[in-house]
């Protein structure tokens, strides 16, 4: 009996919380309207079927429940009614199926008037690359990638030159205009996701894989990483904002094309000492998650480091010198900058490169040049680097988008 | 079936043990090595539930354990994942009920090579314990998750990425082999030791259940061991079988031309059986359960034999459904949706087969009853939500979200964890002579049914809001959409009752030593069961299980509530008379 009425209250209480409860899709802001659509069919075909089965089941326990001297049918099949169920149940897994096989065939094939764009993945930042004005996105290889060439861009290749990089986590992109989506990976599996777009995909190192949305919204959205991609997978953010196409083409225009960017790099000069902490520091891959341009990807910027006075988490206040620099590349998770979490793995470098680093730290990063200000939403700066500091800073990504220690 | 070709077993020479060494640790008894099993599975699974509080607490309660460092999380979900699909469901429920119920059920004196069912034991301890150890290497268990991706498996972005990965892969290894020592006994004792009179047709549906997932086991594994062979050549010696060029933190490793595909495609080949592996001996075993307790035939036998066999069959052709958003060929969506939706109608049979033997039943609401029952509705639940996530575009928005979480853990986490808990309590009678305390049981029940329930139930709901599955944490510089503060109480609530339920499984852990000692003395047939291993000469069955002679089968095993009969249950070994008038097979 009592078991009767918990499974009523179960299975009532199961069917008033998917009305009453305050969690439900977000607002959609893309053409996918009709995934939704698939969703809600199959939530009705499955919620009939979930109160029958169930209060068929509780309708039995409490009926037929055990009474002194009472007895059991005998009825070993009935293959009238097994066979009525069978055509039943094919009826309804063909009302979800069918449906959701012709949305999935919209979801593969790309319009032709689709726009395309790049997103590079990578721990645990985003990245992105429009084709530039000859529409074609110039021929990449993971190999290429360094220090100067994040994107591993073909240098032989002339349909990169125009190519437009956007190497900080936030991108814009134009309403009411479909996209493909083209998505790499240069380490591990990322996925691609934002949840108002209802989309997503897989990017896998070693291949391009794709799909295509189109953004009907303006307005500015959160990416996350919807693949497990190591100790910072959760911190995988980024942000897409949604422009009307004059914003958008505005936007395009201020970013850097490749061929800028690379006329844009200059070389500076350096002790041998520090020469040698650089190689330890690329070495090591610490340019991974430290950049010297004052964007933040995943650990804090080098960028006015040296001297400078940082906050922990705990609230107290470092002056950044040698031993702290020592203490953080050995211990990293003693001391952990206000707004990133714990996640840089210990490096034990030997004496020697870790005097080199020190050094390399103090000449790169040391006094003459003030931390970057904030910048306006909209800044066009004059050259690469300051353009980097700006998307950057937008829009609290720094904080949204880090870890570091 | 020529009943001829049935071998007896009369005079089958079993060595009987003659030490305490013998007897209780390198026993040959298949009934000692099914509880062998059993213990060393729910010990680690108690591992695996801290592990789950360890998971819990830090997403209930963000920023407030400062112990709980992103690799520790990392870690947990990976062990916890690991250690109950494999370590427990899959050794609970084939290991242990498998090697306990075959040769009973079946009227054997033992499994056909008892020597290799003594090695299988004892390679699956060695399997746990180096898992164990992997929490003593330099840098900890692996943190890659239970699917091992590659690349991320294996570089340094990752906690374990050298000695955890290397400890995980290796004990999977071996408990393959184990599970292969395992299986073969299952499936030859099966085919060739059944009693006289023991056709397919008759045997009890534990019994398909566990032949269909060994099948599948012996299939679906050896693709998991290939695997983990080759990750570890890629971890240690450098190859590529999974490996493209890749930069690392900064850094061009040497790796080139690999396919991390390959292993997804690899691991779900294995995966998705495994999904079946263990929810077909928890099919066969509810069956049971529900038939005996409601005092009624499992309605439709037959028509849950070729359930349980094209379950089986389909389940090896529908594993990329795991991979709709991995970036595969995009067509291959149009297959996998519809063999994955497909293998709905038989598994939709099933469930209604059970609740239809509920109908004009006599329903004894035993403990094992009640988990039954609770079975079904998890089952349900599960099951459903199954159909959201195989119907491929409706997949896209909800894959990696907390949807997913919560659905396997219905589906194949608590469901089958309830027929555990169910089976344990119907064999337990049979396997100490005593029952179980039955109030400590009511309440062990009542807590752990409402209380999964609690749990995963409104997970599903974060799904839809867009709450990705293993993100350490969910706010990073103040609130997202996609994690509105209602959000972050929900979790609050979820954490909580977790860990009431994970507290309430040590009243079950007490039950059963308690009641080992002190528990009402059962009988030999306590709950009026009809199949052989309640009609054994002692209780508990001794080794070699039967006296001198084979119980002989004449009937199948769900005679119940028969019109005429004088009792309303016919064991399977009583020869028909006129008395007892209707029967079939």
């Amino acid at each position: 009996m009592a078991l009767a009425i918990v499974l009523l209250i179960v299975i009532i209480g199961s069917v008033a919380f998917n009305w009453l409860s305050p969690w439900w899709f977000t607002d959609i802001a893309s053409n996918w309207g009709n995934i939704d659509t698939t969703v809600f069919i199959t939530f009705w075909v499955c919620g009939i079927v979930f109160v029958a089965v169930c209060l068929f089941m509780t309708y039995c326990v409490w009926k037929f429940r055990h009474k002194e001297g009472g007895r059991a049918d005998y009825e070993p099949e009935n293959s009238r009614l097994e066979w009525w169920l069978t055509v039943v149940t094919t009826i309804g897994v063909v009302a979800m199926l069918a449906p959701g096989l012709v949305v999935w065939d919209d979801y593969v094939n790309v319009p032709p008037d689709a726009q395309e764009f790049e997103v590079l993945a990578k721990q645990w930042t985003w990245a992105f690359r429009f084709p530039g004005e000859d529409g074609k996105l110039g021929t990449v290889d993971t190999t290429n990638i360094g220090m100067d060439n994040p994107f591993g861009m073909n240098m032989d290749d002339p349909n990169g030159a125009d190519d437009v990089l956007v190497p900080a986590s936030k991108v814009h992109l134009p309403k009411d205009q479909p996209v493909k989506v083209w998505l790499r990976s240069i380490d591990v599996l990322h996925d691609f996701f934002v949840p108002e777009f209802r989309a997503k995909m897989d990017a896998v190192p070693g291949m391009v894989t794709y799909f295509w949305f189109e953004p009907t919204k303006v307005g500015e959205y959160e990416i996350l990483c919807a693949e497990l991609c190591g100790v910072g997978h959760f911190s995988m953010r980024g942000r897409v904002q949604i422009d009307t196409q004059e914003d958008f083409d505005a936007w395009l225009d201020a970013q850097p094309t490749w061929a800028e960017m690379q006329a844009g790099i200059t070389p500076k000069s350096y002790s041998a000492m520090a020469m040698r902490g650089r190689d330890v520091a690329e070495t090591n891959g610490c340019f991974a998650c430290h950049t010297l341009d004052g964007s933040v990807v995943v650990g804090p910027t080098w960028q006015g480091l040296w001297g400078s006075t940082r906050t922990m988490t705990d609230g107290s206040e470092v002056v950044v010198d040698g031993a702290y620099i020592d203490e953080s590349v050995r211990n990293p998770a003693v001391k952990v900058v206000e707004g990133f979490a714990p996640v840089m793995i210990p490096y034990d470098l030997s004496e020697e490169d870790m005097q080199a680093l020190i050094e390399y730290l103090r000449e790169e990063t040391g006094a003459e040049e003030p931390m970057s200000a904030d910048r306006g939403e909209d800044a066009v700066p004059a050259d690469a680097v300051a353009l980097n500091e700006a998307a950057a800073s937008n829009q609290g990504l720094a904080v949204l988008n880090a870890q570091g220690g | 079936m020529a009943q001829a070709e049935i071998p007896y077993q009369e005079d089958m020479a079993l060595h009987h043990p003659h030490s305490w060494v013998t007897k209780y640790w390198f026993s040959q008894d298949h009934k000692v090595i099914a509880v062998q099993y059993g213990s060393t599975a729910m010990s680690v699974g108690l591992v695996a539930l801290v592990l789950s509080w360890i998971m819990r607490l830090q997403i209930g309660f963000p920023g407030t354990f400062d112990w709980i460092t992103p690799e520790l999380y990392y870690q947990s979900i990976t062990m916890h994942g690991m250690i109950m699909v494999i370590y427990l469901l899959t050794a609970f429920l084939l290991g242990s009920f498998g090697n306990y119920l075959v040769p009973l059920m079946l009227g054997a004196r033992d499994m056909v090579f008892p020597f290799v069912n003594m090695i299988s034991y004892h390679v699956y301890l060695l399997s746990v314990i180096i898992l164990m150890a992997s929490y003593f290497v330099p840098g900890g268990p692996t943190g890659a998750g239970w699917t091992l991706y590659p690349p991320q498996a294996i570089l340094t972005g990752t906690p374990g990425a050298d000695w955890g990965i290397l400890t995980m892969l290796l004990s999977l290894a071996v408990f393959i082999v184990a599970f292969t020592m395992g299986g073969l006994n299952y499936i030859t004792t099966i085919l060739q030791a059944r009693t006289r009179g023991m056709t397919l047709m008759r045997m009890p549906l534990s019994i398909w259940g566990i032949l269909m997932a060994t099948v599948l086991g012996l299939l679906a594994f050896p693709a998991l061991f290939v695997s983990a062979v080759m990750m570890i050549l890629d971890q240690l010696i450098g190859t590529s079988f999974f490996m493209p060029s890749v930069v690392s933190m900064g850094q061009q490793l040497d790796y080139s031309g690999g396919s991390p595909l390959l292993f997804q495609h690899l691991f779900w080949f294995f995966g998705h059986p495994e999904v079946y592996i263990v929810a077909l001996p928890a099919f066969g075993v509810v069956s049971d359960l529900l038939s005996v307790h409601s005092r009624k035939n499992i309605f439709g036998y037959r028509m849950m034999v070729w359930a349980i066999v094209a379950i089986g069959v389909l389940s090896f052709v529908v594993w990329a459904h795991h991979m709709y958003v991995s970036g595969m060929h995009p067509y291959f969506g149009f297959f996998f949706a519809t063999t994955t939706l497909v293998i709905a109608v038989p598994t939709a049979i099933k469930v209604y087969n059970w609740t239809i033997t509920l109908w004009r039943a006599n329903i004894r609401l035993t403990v094992p009853m009640l988990f039954a029952i609770a079975f079904v509705i998890t089952f349900v639940v599960g099951g459903l939500t199954g159909l959201f996530l195989g119907n491929v575009i409706v997949d896209v928005p909800l894959s990696d979200t907390y949807f997913v979480v919560a659905h396997f853990h219905m589906v194949m986490g608590v469901a089958p964890i309830l027929v555990i808990f169910g089976a344990i309590y119907h064999w337990y009678p049979k396997i100490t002579g005593r029952m179980l305390n039955d109030t400590l049981g009511q309440w062990h029940f009542w807590v752990t049914f409402i209380g999964t329930y609690v749990i995963y139930y409104p997970m599903h709901y974060l799904g839809f809001v867009g709450v990705p599955r293993r993100y350490y944490e969910n706010e990073i510089g103040g609130a997202s959409a996609f994690y509105p503060e209602s959000a972050a109480l929900l979790n609050e609530t979820i954490t909580i009752a977790a860990l009431i339920v994970g507290l309430f499984q040590f009243v079950f852990i007490y039950n059963m030593v308690v009641s080992y000692f002190r528990g009402k003395p059962a009988g030999d047939n306590p709950w009026g069961a009809t199949s052989l291993e309640w009609r054994t000469p002692q209780t508990p069955p001794i080794h070699g299980n039967w006296g001198d002679k084979l119980p002989t089968v004449h009937r199948w095993a769900y005679d119940f509530s028969v019109p005429g009969a004088k009792e309303d249950f016919i064991p399977q070994d009583v020869p028909h008379d006129d008395e007892h008038g209707a029967h079939r097979t």
